[in-house]
C-alpha cells in the first residue's frame, strides 16, 4: 500500500471521528444479525491479503453485528483464530503456554481449549493495524472525550484539502476546549497558508510541530511575500527548536549521569569510605535488579506495586548478601585492601553463576508499571521520558538520604570515625567491627536500590553488573575517594559530557574522548574533583 | 590508609628472603624452566602413539601459558617492587600483539599505507617493543609526574585500556574492528600450523620467561630494586633522601610494559588471533589475580599464579562447563582467606618451617 | 601441565559417558540399541558459551543440540552408533574458542563434527583451526557473509537471505529514508555496506540514508533514538534498519517506546532481534516493529509444532521460546545426520562430499538444502512483533532463496563465488578471471 493510500486511510479515520464527534448520542441500534451472517462477515477476515482483510473490517465496523468490538479488539490483539479444519471462529483468552482456552467468536460461549496444531489465528499487519484502530475509535468514541478530541485534531495537521476543510471550520465554531481549538487553529492556519494566505502565517510563528516546519520549508523557497514571511517564521522556529534541543540535551545528560551516580554511589561508601576494592559491586546492582524481577513474579499484574516494593526488598536483599560477605571474607582481610580485589573478584564471579545457575542465563524482563511508560510532552520538541526522570529524581532522594544518614546519625559518625583513626574510634568505645559490617551493608544496600532503578532501563540479566563495574569505579575515582558530593558532580558531569558529544562524534568516540578527559584531569588533579581534606591515610 | 602498614610487614619476609634465599630460588626458577623445555620438546619428539607424547596441541597451549606468565610477571614487577597497581597492563599486552599481528598479516598480502611497512620483521619487532614501550612512557610520565598514586593510578589505568578497546572495536581503525586479525598463515617464511613452528613458538615464549625472570631478578636485587621498594614502601622518605622517584617509576613501568607487549607479540601468532578483547579491563584485572593467587613480590609466584588459573581454566571450561565459575571463584576466595602470601607464601613457609624457624 | 589434564581427561570423559547412557536407559532406551552403543559412539563438539557476555544467546543452542542428540539416540543413533555429545565452555572469550576447537580437534577422542560459535568473532577465530586440523563446524547464526570455507557451514541467512529482501519490503511500503543503526563490529558494517550500495542502486539519495553505530552493549539511546525521530520528522517515510547486537537492543526499544515512537510512526526492521531477545522485554509498546528472519516460532507447519513440543518438553517450561538459529541448527544437524548416512562414516572429507546436495526437511514446512557454497536455501520472512513477544509472518518469498557467500553489491566481491565440488574446489572463484584465489587472506573490513 503506497503512502498516499495510508494517509488516504488516516484522513478518512479521522473524518469519520469528526462526523461521530458532531452527531452525539447517535446509537447504533439495529435488528441482530443472524449467525450466518455473523460468520460471512469473519470468513472475510480469513483473506489471503492485508488489503482484502481492510475491506473486511470496514464491513465488520459498519455492520450490526453486537459482537464487532469484541472481534476487533481480539483481532488487534492476534487473538482472533478460526478452526483448521472446520468453520469455527474462536477468540483465545489467554494465549501463554500450548494449551489455550478458547471461547466461540459468534456465541461467545466457552468453547474449551485450542492449540496451535487446532486453531490458526489470523494475522494483520502494520497497515491494517492502523485502520483497526481507527474502526474501534470510531466505534468506543464518547462526545464528552477531550483527550479523543484533541488526538483527532492533533492528527488534522497538514492533512486539510478543500473537501475536508470546511467541515473543519464547522467543528472549530463549536468547540470549546482551548487545546483543542488551538491544534485546529494551526491546522486551518497551515491549510491556508498552503493555500497563499500571508497573514495566517502569524498564527505559525514559533510552532514546533516538525509538520509545520515541514509543510513551510518548500513555501519558503523563491521569491514573493509569501516565501519572505515564511523564511522568517521558519527562522524563527529553527532557533526556538535548538533551544528545546540543548534542554533536551541537558536533560538527556542528567539522566545519564543519574545512572553513573546510582551505579556509583555504593561503591563510593564500600570503596570509597571504607577502602575495599569490591568487585562484587557490579553483582549486588544486578541483585537488586533481579529482586524488582522476582517481586513482580510473585505479584502478577501489578507491576507498579511490587517495583515500589522492590525498593525496600532490593536494599535487604543486596544489604544481605553485602553483609554476608562482609563477614565470611572481607572481615578477615582487615588492612589488606588489595587483596580484597581477589577475594570479590571470586565472589562476584560465583554470584554471576549463581544467577545463571538460579534464573537461567537468559534475560529476565521487568515490566515498567503505566505510570513509567511514555512520556511527558513539555512542548511540541521537548519530551521528558517518564522513566528517565523517575529515575533521576530516585538518584537524587537516594543521594540525599545516603548524604544525611553519613552526616546526621550516630552510624555516619562512626563510620567516619572509624575510616579517619580505627585505633582512636575503638578507644572512644566505637564497636569497629560492627561499623565496619553495617557500612559494608549500606553500601550493598544501595547498589541493590541502583538495580531496581536500572530493571526500568536496561537488561535484567546475569552480566548486568559487569557493564557498570568500570564506569562506577572512574566515577568515584573522578570525584574523589571517599567523597559522597564528589561522586554525584562527577556522575553528572560525565553524563552530559557524553550526551554532549554524542550527536558530534558518534557514541563511541564520545566515550572514548570522555575517557582520556577523566585521564588527563587525573593529571591534573591526581586527587580527583573533591580531593580528601587533611590526612586522610 | 593502613595499606601502607600492610606493605611494609609483607616486605618483610620479602627482605628476609631477598638475602641468601634469593640466588637459590633464581637457579631453582631457571632450572625447573630448563628442564620444563627440555621435557616438553622430549616428550614431543616421541612417537604419536606412545603413552607419555605429548601433542602439538598441547605443546602450543603450554606456549600460551608461558605468554601469560610472561605478563604476569610484567604485572608482579611493577606491583610487587613498586607497589603501582595497573589495572591497564592488557593494553601493553593487546599492542605487542596487534604488531605481531599485523606484521602476520602483511605477510604478502595486499595491505595498503602504515600497515605495509609492517610486513618487515625488524621493523615489526622494533612495533612491538616501542608501541606498548611509548605508551608507557606517555602515560608513566604524565601520571608520575602529577604524583597520581594509588586507587587513582590504578583506575586511570583501567580507563586507558577501556578507551584503547572502544577504539580498536571502531572499524575505522582499519585493524579488523571487534573481530581484530586472524587467519595468519606463516613467520618468517615457516606455515605457522607445521609442527616445528609449534615448538620453536614454544621455545621462543618459555626462553622469554626465563630471559624476564632472570631480567626482573636482577632489577629487584640491585640498588634499583632497593629504590624500588624503598619508593613502594615510603614514598615521601624516599624522595626525601633524593632520589628522583617518578624516574625510578616511569623506567621500572616502561620495562614491564615492554615485557608484557613481548608477551602479547609471542601469544598471537600460537592462538592465532588478536582482538579488541584483550583491552578489556576485566582481562587486566584477572592478569592482577593471577599474580595475587601465586603471590605478590616473588616472581617465581607470578608464575605459578599464571600458570595455575590458567590450566585450571583450560581443564574446567572443558570438564565442568557448566559448573567452573564456581570452583575458580571459590579457589580465589578461598586462597586469598587462608594463603595471604598466596601460593609462593606457602611454599615459602613450609621451607621455613622445615628450617625449623619458627613462623611469625 | 597439560599431562595432568590429559590424565582427566580420559578419566571423565567416560564417566560423563556412563551417566548420559544410564540417562538415555532411563529414557526408555531397548536393549537392542543399548547394545549397539557399546560400539565406539559418534562425538559431537558442542562449542557455544556458557558464560560470559554471549551466554544469553548461546546457552540456548546448546540445550537445543543436547535435544536433538538425545532424539537420535533414542531413534537408535547413527549407523548403529551412540552419539555422544562434547560440551565445552569458551565463555565468550574468542582466543579460548579457538583453544578449545583444537582441544576438540585433537587426539585420540577427537569430536566428528562441531556445531557451535555465535559472534562472527569468534568464527574467525576458530576458522583456521578447523581449517588446520580438517574439522567440521555448522554456524547456525546470520552472518555478514564474504567468507568461505571448506570446513565450515553457514546454515545462518547470509545478507541476500536476510537483509535485502527485509528491505526491498520496506521498499514496496513506501519507505523512502533510512536509519542503518548497528552495533560497531563487522556484521552490521558489512551489512549496512551491501544495504547503503544496494538502496543507492535503487536511486536513494545519499541525505535520505543514515548511518549510526554504538558500542556493544549500548546503553543509552537517549540521543541516537531523538536523533532518528528528527531524521524521520521530516515528511518522508521513514523506517530503521537495526543491526543492534542483542544486549543493547532492550534499552534501544525501551527509548523507542519511551520517546513514543511506534511502529506506525517509524518502523523498525530488525535482523537481531528474535523470539529469545524479546523474552527480556514488554511487547506491548513495540507491536508492529518488524524482523527479518527465515523462521519464526509462530511459522505455521507440523514440522515446528513438533519441534516445539519437543522444546518445551525438554526444557520443562511452557513459556520457553524457539528461534531463527535454533531452526539453523535443526537443519544443520539433520543435514549432517543425513550426509553421515549416504557416506557411511561420520569420516570429515567423506561426509563433507556428502552433505552437498542434501535435502532436509526445515521447520517452515519446505525443505532446505546445501549448497555447493556451503551455504543452505531457506525462504525469508518478515515477521511483526506482537503483543505475547511472538511475531506474526506478514510477509514471505514465494520459494526458497539460496545464500551467497559473496556479495554482488561489494565491488571487491563482485565477481566471487565459492563452490567446493571437485573439480573447482574454491571458496573464492574470480569468475572474471576464473582464478582461485583462496591463497589470499580475507578482505579486511
Amino acid at each position: 500500500m503506497s503512502r498516499r493510500a495510508i494517509r488516504d486511510l488516516w484522513r478518512a479515520g479521522v473524518v469519520l471521528v469528526l462526523v461521530m464527534l458532531a452527531l452525539p448520542g447517535v446509537v447504533h441500534a439495529g435488528d441482530q444479525i443472524s449467525d450466518e451472517q455473523a460468520r460471512t462477515l469473519l470468513e472475510g477476515l480469513d483473506a489471503s491479503g492485508f488489503e482484502a482483510k481492510g475491506e473486511a473490517v470496514e464491513r465488520i465496523a459498519s455492520s450490526q453485528a453486537t459482537q464487532r468490538e469484541r472481534w476487533l479488539q481480539a483481532l488487534l490483539e492476534g487473538r482472533l483464530a478460526r478452526e483448521r479444519r472446520g468453520e469455527h471462529f474462536y477468540i483465545i483468552t489467554d494465549d501463554a503456554g500450548r494449551e489455550w482456552p478458547i471461547i466461540d467468536a459468534i456465541t461467545l460461549e466457552d468453547a474449551g481449549t485450542g492449540s496451535r496444531r487446532t486453531i490458526n489465528t489470523i494475522t494483520i499487519n502494520n497497515t491494517l493495524r492502523t485502520r483497526i484502530e481507527g474502526a474501534l475509535a470510531a466505534m468506543s468514541l464518547t462526545a464528552g472525550d477531550v483527550s479523543a478530541r484533541l488526538a483527532a485534531a492533533r492528527a488534522l495537521l497538514g492533512t486539510l484539502d478543500e473537501a475536508s476543510a470546511p467541515g473543519v471550520e464547522d467543528t472549530l465554531a463549536d468547540e470549546e476546549d482551548p487545546a483543542v481549538r488551538e491544534q485546529l487553529e494551526t491546522a486551518l492556519a497551515l491549510y491556508r497558508v498552503q493555500q497563499g494566505d500571508v497573514a495566517a502565517l502569524e498564527t505559525l510563528r514559533g510552532h514546533l510541530d516538525t509538520r509545520v516546519r515541514n509543510a513551510l520549508v518548500p513555501l519558503a523557497e523563491g521569491d514573493g511575500e509569501l516565501a519572505g514571511e515564511a523564511r522568517r517564521v521558519l527562522a524563527g522556529i529553527e532557533r526556538k527548536r535548538e533551544w528545546h534541543q540543548r534542554v533536551q540535551t541537558l536533560f538527556f545528560g542528567l539522566s545519564a549521569g543519574s545512572i553513573l551516580v546510582l551505579a556509583a554511589i555504593g561503591l563510593a561508601i564500600t570503596f570509597g569510605v571504607m577502602g575495599v576494592i569490591n568487585m562484587a559491586h557490579g553483582e549486588l546492582i544486578m541483585l537488586g535488579a533481579y529482586s524488582a524481577w522476582w517481586l513482580q513474579q510473585l505479584l502478577p499484574g501489578q507491576p507498579g506495586l511490587a517495583l515500589l516494593l522492590a525498593i525496600p526488598f532490593g536494599f535487604l536483599v543486596a544489604a544481605a548478601f553485602g553483609i554476608a560477605i562482609e563477614r565470611s571474607v572481607i572481615r578477615f582481610l582487615k588492612g589488606r585492601p588489595l587483596e580484597t580485589l581477589l577475594a570479590t573478584f571470586g565472589v562476584s564471579l560465583i554470584l554471576q553463576q549463581l544467577v545463571r545457575t538460579v534464573f537461567s542465563p537468559l534475560n529476565r524482563a521487568v515490566a515498567a508499571p503505566e505510570w513509567l511508560r511514555g512520556s511527558w510532552q513539555v512542548t511540541e520538541a521537548l519530551s521528558i521520558s517518564y522513566s528517565r526522570l523517575a529515575v533521576l529524581i530516585f538518584c537524587l532522594v537516594v543521594f540525599a538520604a545516603l548524604w544525611a544518614v553519613m552526616r546526621f546519625t550516630r552510624l555516619g559518625l562512626e563510620v567516619r570515625a572509624v575510616t579517619q583513626n580505627r585505633d582512636m574510634a575503638r578507644a572512644m568505645g566505637v564497636r569497629a567491627a560492627r561499623v565496619d559490617m553495617l557500612t559494608f551493608g549500606l553500601g550493598a544496600g544501595v547498589a541493590g536500590l541502583a538495580g531496581v532503578a536500572l530493571s526500568q532501563i536496561t537488561n535484567v540479566g546475569p552480566n548486568l553488573g559487569q557493564n557498570y563495574i568500570v564506569d562506577s569505579f572512574l566515577v568515584v575515582v573522578f570525584g574523589g575517594v571517599g567523597n559522597l558530593w564528589g561522586t554525584l558532580v562527577a556522575g553528572m558531569t560525565l553524563g552530559v559530557l557524553n550526551q554532549v558529544l554524542q550527536p558530534w562524534v558518534g557514541a563511541v568516540l564520545a566515550k572514548i574522548v570522555v575517557l582520556v578527559g577523566v585521564i588527563l584531569f587525573i593529571q591534573k588533579r591526581p586527587q580527583g574533583l573533591f580531593p580528601p581534606r587533611g590526612r586522610v591515610s | 590508609m593502613s595499606q601502607v602498614r600492610t606493605v611494609s610487614s609483607g616486605t618483610g619476609s620479602v627482605r628476609r628472603s631477598m638475602g641468601h634465599l634469593s640466588d637459590r630460588t633464581t637457579t631453582f626458577t631457571c632450572a625447573v624452566l630448563m628442564m620444563a623445555a627440555v621435557l616438553v620438546v622430549g616428550l614431543n619428539l616421541l612417537p604419536s602413539d606412545h603413552a607419555l607424547h605429548v601433542g602439538d596441541a598441547t605443546v602450543s597451549l603450554l606456549g600460551k601459558y608461558c605468554c601469560y606468565m610472561l605478563l604476569a610477571l610484567a604485572v608482579d614487577l611493577i606491583w610487587g617492587y613498586l607497589g603501582i597497581l595497573s589495572l591497564g597492563h592488557g593494553a601493553f599486552f593487546a599492542l605487542g600483539g596487534y604488531a605481531m599481528g599485523l606484521y602476520l598479516n602483511a605477510q604478502g598480502a595486499n595491505v595498503d599505507g602504515w600497515q605495509a611497512w609492517l610486513g618487515h620483521f625488524p621493523l615489526a619487532m622494533l612495533a612491538v617493543v616501542l608501541a606498548p614501550g611509548l605508551l608507557a612512557l606517555v602515560f608513566g610520565w604524565l601520571a608520575f609526574r602529577s604524583r597520581v598514586t594509588g586507587v587513582y593510578f590504578s583506575i586511570i589505568t583501567q580507563a586507558m585500556t577501556f578507551a584503547l578497546m572502544l577504539a580498536f572495536n571502531r572499524n575505522e581503525m582499519g585493524v579488523g574492528g571487534s573481530t581484530g586479525l586472524t587467519r595468519f598463515r606463516e613467520l618468517l617464511g615457516m606455515p605457522l600450523n607445521s609442527h616445528a613452528m609449534t615448538v620453536a613458538l614454544f621455545v621462543a615464549s618459555l626462553m622469554a620467561v626465563l630471559l624476564a625472570f632472570v631480567v626482573c631478578r636482577m632489577i629487584t636485587t640491585s640498588r634499583l630494586g632497593r629504590v624500588c621498594i624503598a619508593t613502594r614502601d615510603a614514598e615521601a622518605r624516599t624522595r626525601f633522601l633524593g632520589y628522583r622517584v617518578e624516574h625510578v617509576k616511569l623506567a621500572v613501568f616502561v620495562v614491564s610494559a615492554v615485557m608484557a607487549g613481548i608477551a602479547g607479540a609471542l601469544y598471537v601468532p600460537q592462538v592465532g588471533i588478536i582482538n579488541p578483547g584483550s583491552f578489556a579491563p576485566l582481562f587486566s584485572i584477572e592478569v592482577v589475580v593471577w599474580v595475587a593467587l601465586g603471590g605478590r613480590a616473588t616472581l617465581f609466584g607470578a608464575l605459578i599464579g599464571a600458570l595455575v588459573v590458567n590450566w585450571l581454566k583450560t581443564v574446567l571450561t572443558t570438564e565442568m562447563p557448566d559448573a567452573w565459575l564456581f570452583i575458580l571463584g571459590g579457589l580465589f576466595v578461598v586462597v586469598t582467606m587462608a594463603l595471604p602470601q598466596g601460593i609462593a607464601g606457602l611454599a615459602a613457609s613450609l621451607r621455613r618451617n622445615r628450617g625449623g624457624s619458627a613462623h611469625e | 601441565m597439560k599431562g595432568f589434564s590429559m590424565g582427566s581427561l580420559s578419566l571423565s570423559r567416560p564417566l560423563l559417558m556412563g551417566a548420559l547412557l544410564s540417562a538415555g536407559a532411563a529414557l526408555g532406551l531397548s536393549d537392542d540399541a543399548r547394545a549397539e552403543a557399546d560400539r565406539d559412539p559418534i562425538r559431537v563438539g558442542i562449542l557455544h558459551s556458557l558464560s560470559g557476555t554471549m551466554a544469553i544467546s548461546e546457552s540456548t543452542l546448546k540445550d537445543e543440540m543436547l535435544m536433538l542428540i538425545e532424539q537420535q539416540n533414542e531413534r537408535g543413533g547413527l549407523l548403529g552408533r551412540q552419539l555422544e555429545p562434547v560440551v565445552v565452555d569458551p565463555a565468550s572469550d574468542w582466543p579460548l574458542f579457538a583453544e578449545q576447537a583444537r582441544d576438540l580437534l585433537s587426539g585420540d577422542d577427537r569430536v566428528d563434527v562441531i556445531f557451535g560459535n555465535w559472534t562472527s568473532a569468534s568464527r574467525k577465530a576458530v576458522l583456521p583451526v578447523v581449517e588446520e586440523l580438517n574439522g567440521l563446524l555448522f554456524y547456525p547464526v546470520q552472518y555478514e557473509g564474504e567468507e568461505s570455507s571448506d570446513n565450515i557451514f553457514y546454515t545462518g541467512a547470509a545478507p541476500n537471505q536476510q537483509a535485502i529482501p527485509a528491505v526491498e519490503y520496506l521498499r514496496e511500503q513506501g519507505v523512502e529514508r533510512w536509519a542503518l543503526v548497528g552495533t560497531d563490529y563487522v556484521y552490521p558494517r558489512t551489512t549496512n555496506k551491501i544495504l547503503e550500495a544496494w538502496l543507492k542502486d535503487q536511486g536513494v539519495s545519499d541525505d535520505d540514508i543514515m548511518v549510526n553505530y554504538t558500542p556493544f552493549g549500548h546503553s543509552d539511546w537517549q540521543s541516537i533514538v531523538s536523533s532518528i525521530a528528527s531524521f524521520g520528522g521530516q515528511g518522508k517515510k521513514t523506517a530503521v534498519i537495526s543491526t543492534i547486537n542483542g544486549d543493547a537492543n532492550v534499552p534501544f526499544y525501551r527509548e523507542l517506546a519511551n520517546q513514543g515512537i511506534s511502529a506506525s510512526d517509524i518502523p523498525v526492521m530488525a535482523f537481531s532481534v528474535g523470539e529469545q531477545e524479546l523474552t527480556g522485554i514488554d511487547t506491548a509498546p513495540l507491536v508492529g516493529h518488524m524482523a527479518a528472519w527465515n523462521y519464526f516460532m509462530s511459522v505455521d507447519s507440523d514440522a515446528n509444532f513438533d519441534f516445539i513440543d519437543s522444546w518445551l518438553a525438554y526444557k520443562g517450561d511452557d513459556s520457553a521460546v524457539t528461534n531463527d538459529p535454533m531452526e539453523a541448527h535443526y537443519i544443520g544437524f539433520n543435514m549432517w545426520v543425513e550426509a553421515v548416512k549416504k557416506a557411511g562414516t561420520p569420516e570429515v572429507d567423506a561426509v563433507r562430499d556428502a552433505i552437498i546436495g542434501v535435502t532436509v526437511p526445515n521447520l517452515s514446512g519446505g525443505s532446505s538444502a546445501m549448497m555447493p557454497n556451503h551455504h543452505i536455501t531457506k525462504p525469508v520472512m518478515i515477521g511483526e512483533i506482537q503483543n505475547d513477544g511472538q511475531f506474526s509472518v506478514v510477509w514471505q518469498t514465494p520459494s526458497n532463496i539460496a545464500g551467497d557467500a559473496w556479495s554482488d553489491y561489494l565491488p571487491d566481491s563482485r565477481n566471487l563465488i565459492s563452490d567446493w565440488r571437485a573439480p573447482l574446489h574454491c571458496g573464492r572463484l574470480n569468475v572474471a578471471s576464473m582464478t582461485c584465489e583462496d591463497g589470499e587472506p580475507a578482505v579486511s573490513q
